[in-house]
């Protein structure tokens, strides 16, 4: 066990360190000189090469990514070019609203899809199996965006039963709970879609393995059979994409945050974009790859203490 | 990860027509013998028409302005309405249609070519070859398509062809690892080892005598994957990293209709819903094509 541990844990940090020395590969090749960003066009060449000399731009290239490693393990990720505060303190001071957000889409959307899933494949081929799969299916087809306007439009413009403007900025419970309800929802639909797909043909291999048959045949109650025999076996495959879709999930989180004008991780980088904020991208990128990479490795330790047989490996 | 497609397995030379054929047979099969198959397939060839005829039916210049007309709900004389600008929406739709389809189908293909590539190559020859590519490619897939994308996009810039290759970049790993599991399986089979007792080469035999088997499997993927980068493109062009203004491209549209929504839910709502659509079509034919090649699972995922 400690054995399979270790090697999941050095794998995340070979991808960690991979993905970081490509960050400020990419960041270097990014067009146009940072420094004329900041200052603009009619800056003077001494104030450019004072600036170039502070952002340690003047030393060689081998001791700007030694510097560049060091400060993004050490959370110092430079100042934002547009607001002039450290990129970390802005990132920080968002995370907890796109976290808030994934959480309890993760959560509704394995509340919602594993039973939708599991109820398509006891009733494979029948109406239910086929209504599941349709909805499912249009669920990881719609975009966020589309499914969160159509929500918008709905819910908010026509029924205005939930304020337009997500703000998260709600001090009682009961106003935090309204923000978050239509940008969670839109997110845990998708996630049930993916739940529910891979439940149904989890569930559908495990029904026809011989053990099951065997429940079966002596003549426990068929619910039994499912919840307690089928059920267990059923989950791994699940948890592994659970994981994986959690990136998905995050992913869909930019969009969402976009539609529903929610702070997050996603409002603060499509801003980032717009102003060519560089250190703030940069940042986002670390960001991005540092939560990728934790979800990764959490799901193969949760992946090897559910299925005994990954310790062998 | 299903088995591979060992029925398409070829026991004379000339194996890649005898294949495709299979291939071809198997997608008929999927069509015709699943109704969901056969309605992606009517509503995919439908916006593919509609796309290539855009220029000669769409009653309005996708680009013309008119501010009179600015806004409009549906009519008779603008079916799906105007946009903030008075441009036709149904006209941009169709010619937007050009642009999901040239991105979604062009960036697949890349990856397709590229990923299989890959996965033939480090599934061939096995060993430390196979541990660093497959390494590699796992790092890429740790990233959602839609953050890959973004990052991409945002260094090279927005054109078709940066948004075409950032998209394939995404979608690489997933053929690489489609095409490499069959072949390592493929690879003790006796076919291969009596070419290689013939003395043929590392190359021939890999595209002669293994690619073809691996064929089935990279068009089911290439579906599903179309699907995703249809979404992929129309949520970077929403984000505002698609191809600049005025060209007509659904998730564009859709950015500018969410800005006046409060005003006229028709300018984000329809091309909203033709990206739906499309990517639902797609994914319906991958659907279909997965089962025909892997019946025993019968629609699983």
């Amino acid at each position: 066990m400690l054995g399979f541990v270790l090697r999941r844990l050095g794998f995340a940090v070979i991808t960690l360190f991979a993905v970081l020395t490509l960050v400020f590969f990419v960041i270097r090749i990014l067009p146009g000189d940072p420094t004329l960003v900041i200052l603009g066009d009619q800056a003077s060449a001494q104030s450019i090469a004072l600036l170039r000399e502070r952002m340690g731009l003047d030393q060689p290239v081998w001791l700007q990514y030694l510097q560049f490693l060091g400060g993004a393990l050490r959370g110092d990720w430079g100042t934002s070019l547009v607001s002039g505060r450290p990129v970390i303190q802005e990132v920080l001071n968002v995370l907890p609203h796109t976290l808030e957000l994934t959480f309890v889409a993760l959560v509704l959307g394995v509340v919602l899809g594993l039973p939708a899933g599991i109820w398509a494949a006891v009733n494979r081929n029948r109406i239910p199996d086929y209504v599941t799969r349709i909805v499912s299916l249009l669920g990881l087809s719609a975009p966020a965006f589309v499914s969160g306007i159509v929500l918008l439009l709905v819910f908010s413009i026509m029924l205005r039963w939930f304020p337009v403007i997500s703000g998260g900025q709600g001090t009682t419970l009961l106003d935090r709970a309204r923000d978050l309800a239509l940008p969670a929802i839109n997110l845990a639909l998708i996630m049930a879609a993916y739940v529910t797909r891979v439940t149904r043909s989890s569930m559908l291999e495990v029904l026809s393995q011989d053990y099951v048959r065997t429940a079966m045949a002596k003549g426990a109650p068929a619910r039994a059979v499912v919840w307690r025999h089928a059920l267990r076996n059923c989950l791994i495959p699940v948890v592994t994409v659970v994981g994986l879709y959690l990136g998905i999930l995050i992913g869909n989180s930019v969009l969402t945050e976009i539609v529903f004008n929610r702070p997050g991780l996603g409002k603060l980088i499509v801003g980032a974009l717009n102003q060519r904020d560089y250190t703030m991208l940069q940042g986002m990128m670390v960001i991005y790859t540092l939560i990728v990479v934790l979800v990764n490795l959490l799901t193969d330790l949760v992946y090897g203490f559910i299925d005994p047989r990954v310790q062998y490996k | 990860m299903s088995e591979p497609a060992t029925t398409a397995a070829p026991r004379q030379r000339n194996e890649f027509l005898l294949v495709t054929g299979n291939a071809l047979r198997f997608a008929g099969r999927a069509v015709t013998g699943h109704p969901t198959t056969l309605v992606g397939t009517i509503v995919f060839v439908t916006i593919v028409v509609l796309a290539l005829l855009a220029p000669i039916i769409a009653p309005y210049d996708p680009v013309a302005q008119s501010i009179v007309n600015r806004l409009q709900g549906p009519s008779w004389a603008h079916w799906l309405g105007t946009d903030y600008y008075g441009r036709d929406i149904l006209s941009r739709l169709l010619h937007g249609a050009r642009y999901s389809l040239v991105i979604g189908i062009a960036s697949i293909s890349l990856a397709v070519v590229v990923g299989s590539l890959i996965g033939l190559v480090a599934g061939y020859f096995g060993g430390r070859i196979d541990i660093v590519i497959m390494q590699a490619m796992d790092v890429v897939l740790a990233f959602p398509a839609l953050i890959l994308g973004i990052i991409l996009v945002a260094v090279l810039g927005a054109s078709v062809t940066n948004i075409i290759i950032a998209i394939a970049f995404t979608a690489v790993p997933a053929f690489a690892r489609i095409a490499r599991a069959p072949v390592m399986a493929l690879r003790e089979r006796e076919f291969v080892q009596a070419g290689r007792a013939l003395g043929f080469s590392d190359l021939r035999i890999m595209f002669r005598h293994i690619l073809p088997n691996i064929i089935p499997e990279i068009i089911v993927m290439a579906s599903l994957w179309m699907a995703t980068a249809v979404r992929t493109e129309a949520s970077l062009a929403f984000i505002g990293l698609g191809i600049a203004p005025p060209t007509p491209t659904w998730g564009g549209m859709v950015r500018e209709g969410f800005e006046n929504i409060l005003d006229s839910y028709s300018v984000a709502l329809f091309p909203s819903l033709a990206v739906l659509v499309l990517v639902l079509a797609l994914n319906l034919i991958g659907d279909g094509l997965r089962d025909a090649i892997d019946p025993k699972l019968g629609s699983a995922s």
